[in-house]
């Protein structure tokens, strides 16, 4: 196999992956009006969650429950899933900006957590030598991730069939009324911070199921992996796919993680090596750019929800 | 469906008799509303008249549950509503528009009023996965519920467009539709003629007339003198929180301190 398709096969894993947490957030955003600031705080949770289950016993580490990935997958989304649930009952009442700031800085404090509180999450270092699911099946790398992508692949149909079954049915009438008019949807008997909160759930467990298989797929995990700038990608990725469509979602995450990985490459060919740290922030601000003109150009995105007509 | 001024049609005891008694709201020192009572009874079209500020909306707010009142009870056919969130409000059959619209504006107007029945069984999420063909028999009643009540409100005409693309007047309408769709007992029309052409201004009255042939309970907020007059058989007259008169129309209008409150009111 070509080197180009080793590095397409891992590109769209982390691409497809970083689509089922799109999916999590246009389902928060795109679909109910949820403005989810702390996106990366809910995938480091599924990840964590994810290798602390999986991990082997250590005696200098808290945890290390060796469980099957299936279960420790699970049990990072549920994690994922009760820290929204906590979030959520202090925040949802409020009005949406208070939503967008608790979730901001409780992504903030999560990754400070992940990089001080050593005996669970092995601090700096991170949790290392995770087992990779399935990984003694297969010869060599190439062919495992192979695998692996197939397996990202049809996780993200299964998501991608349930929503778009949720989403089209009364229940996604709902949240759309949520998101136009809340007044309007209470006035008409719809408990909304209800429904607000069982999205919130819903969309921060996709997007720790995310963290989850992303763990799975490299093998350990360090709080370097759980910077904010995680955030706006993904917002970017909804903004450019389109928000409320979930194909734009993951059209938005292919599209733009291919744009980061070729500036990066880019920036990395073209800069001085004494500037080679510092033209990161380059990437950054491509991003910001990116965000910004397709909100003046093309606000409903590259394939943006679809209105009238039922 | 048949219209749902008909379908009430058949009912011997009226419903949606609301006692409003000695209720007050204050914004930190202005009394918005101030030991206000009167009762809208069953079946009629009650209306509530007043200069600007007089409180009238703060009062419909009041009722419907999206401001905690400072003292008062609410009553709906014997059942205490104050207290209680909008939704919840909703449930107990009191339905109630806007003074100015609020459609769902990216939604059609069909499913501006297909959202609006409680408790479907396609609310839940999971019932789209494991229950569809009992959530697919349910939408096909709603459909067409929704499509009687858009051809009784005179809406067939924009039924698939976006509710945020019609006309204020047909906004307005459709505020009512959706009010309909919850078979409620009162249903609360805030300025339901301000800014509507002269058009749909008649036929808005003419629906409201209708349902209320048909036994539905009104209360309206409503500046338009000829308006009310025409349509109301009991009015209430509010100035700077109070109500100061109520009766007839033709009572109200006779009484001087009525004139002087709303001309005084208007002038200021």
């Amino acid at each position: 196999m070509s080197g180009f398709s080793i590095y397409l096969i891992f590109f769209l894993i982390i691409a497809l992956n970083y689509g089922i947490m799109g999916l999590g957030l246009n389902l928060q955003w795109g679909y109910t009006g949820l403005f989810n600031a702390g996106v990366v705080g809910f995938y480091a949770i599924g990840a964590y969650g994810a290798a602390i289950l999986v991990g082997p016993d250590r005696d200098y580490l808290i945890g290390g429950f060796d469980l099957p990935w299936p279960v420790a997958i699970l049990g990072g989304m549920a994690l994922a899933a009760l820290a929204a649930l906590i979030v959520g009952l202090a925040t949802l009442r409020l009005r949406e900006e208070y939503l967008a700031i608790a979730t901001f800085g409780i992504a903030l404090s999560l990754q400070l957590v992940a990089l001080n509180f050593e005996s669970l999450t092995g601090g700096a270092n991170g949790l290392v030598g995770l087992p990779r699911p399935l990984f003694h099946l297969f010869e060599d790398s190439t062919t495992y991730n192979l695998f692996f992508l197939g397996l990202v692949i049809v996780i993200l149909g299964i998501v991608w069939f349930g929503l778009e079954l949720a989403v089209r049915s009364p229940w996604g009438r709902l949240l759309r009324a949520v998101r136009e008019d809340e007044s309007a949807a209470r006035s008409l008997g719809k408990n909304i911070t209800l429904i607000r909160l069982q999205v919130f759930v819903l969309g921060c467990s996709l997007i720790g199921l995310s963290g989850g298989l992303y763990v799975a797929f490299i093998g350990f995990v360090s709080p370097t992996d759980f910077l904010p700038l995680l955030t706006f990608q993904v917002w970017a990725m909804l903004i450019v796919g389109g928000s409320g469509n979930n194909a734009g979602a993951v059209l938005g995450a292919v599209v733009v993680w291919a744009l980061w990985t070729m500036s990066g490459l880019a920036i990395s060919r073209v800069a001085p090596v004494e500037l080679q740290s510092q033209a990161g922030a380059i990437q950054v601000m491509l991003i910001g750019l990116l965000i910004v003109a397709m909100l003046i150009f093309r606000p409903r995105g590259l394939i943006g929800e679809k209105t009238g007509g039922s | 469906m048949a219209d749902p001024s008909t379908e009430t049609a058949g009912m011997n005891a009226l419903r949606g008799r609301l006692e409003i008694a000695n209720v007050a709201k204050s914004f930190g020192s202005v009394a918005a509303v101030d030991n206000v009572s009167f009762t809208a009874q069953a079946g009629e079209i009650t209306g509530l008249i007043g200069p600007n500020g007089a409180g009238k909306t703060t009062l419909f707010d009041s009722i419907a549950g999206e401001q905690l009142l400072d003292a008062g009870t609410v009553t709906l056919d014997g059942m205490r509503i104050d207290g209680q969130p909008p939704h919840a409000v909703f449930r107990h059959g009191l339905a109630r528009t806007f003074q100015i619209p609020r459609p769902f504006p990216k939604m059609t107007v069909l499913e501006n009023l297909m959202v609006v029945p409680m408790d479907q069984h396609g609310e839940r999420f999971w019932n789209a996965w494991i229950r569809r063909a009992d959530v697919a028999r349910q939408e096909a009643a709603l459909r067409e519920k929704a499509r009687g009540v858009i051809e009784f409100c005179r809406l067939s005409a924009v039924e698939n467009q976006q509710a945020g693309a019609i006309s204020g007047g047909q906004q307005k309408l459709v505020e009512i539709a959706r009010a309909l769709m919850s078979d409620p007992r009162i249903i609360l029309l805030d300025e339901p003629g301000a800014g509507v052409n002269p058009v749909l201004l008649d036929i808005i009255v003419d629906r409201i007339r209708e349902l209320n042939r048909g036994g539905m309970t009104f209360l309206i907020i409503e500046h338009n003198i000829d308006f009310v007059s025409s349509l109301c058989d009991h009015l209430v007259v509010m100035a700077e929180g109070a109500n100061i008169a109520e009766g007839t129309v033709s009572d109200v209008m006779a009484r001087d301190d009525v004139i002087d409150a709303y001309l005084g009111g208007n002038a200021a």
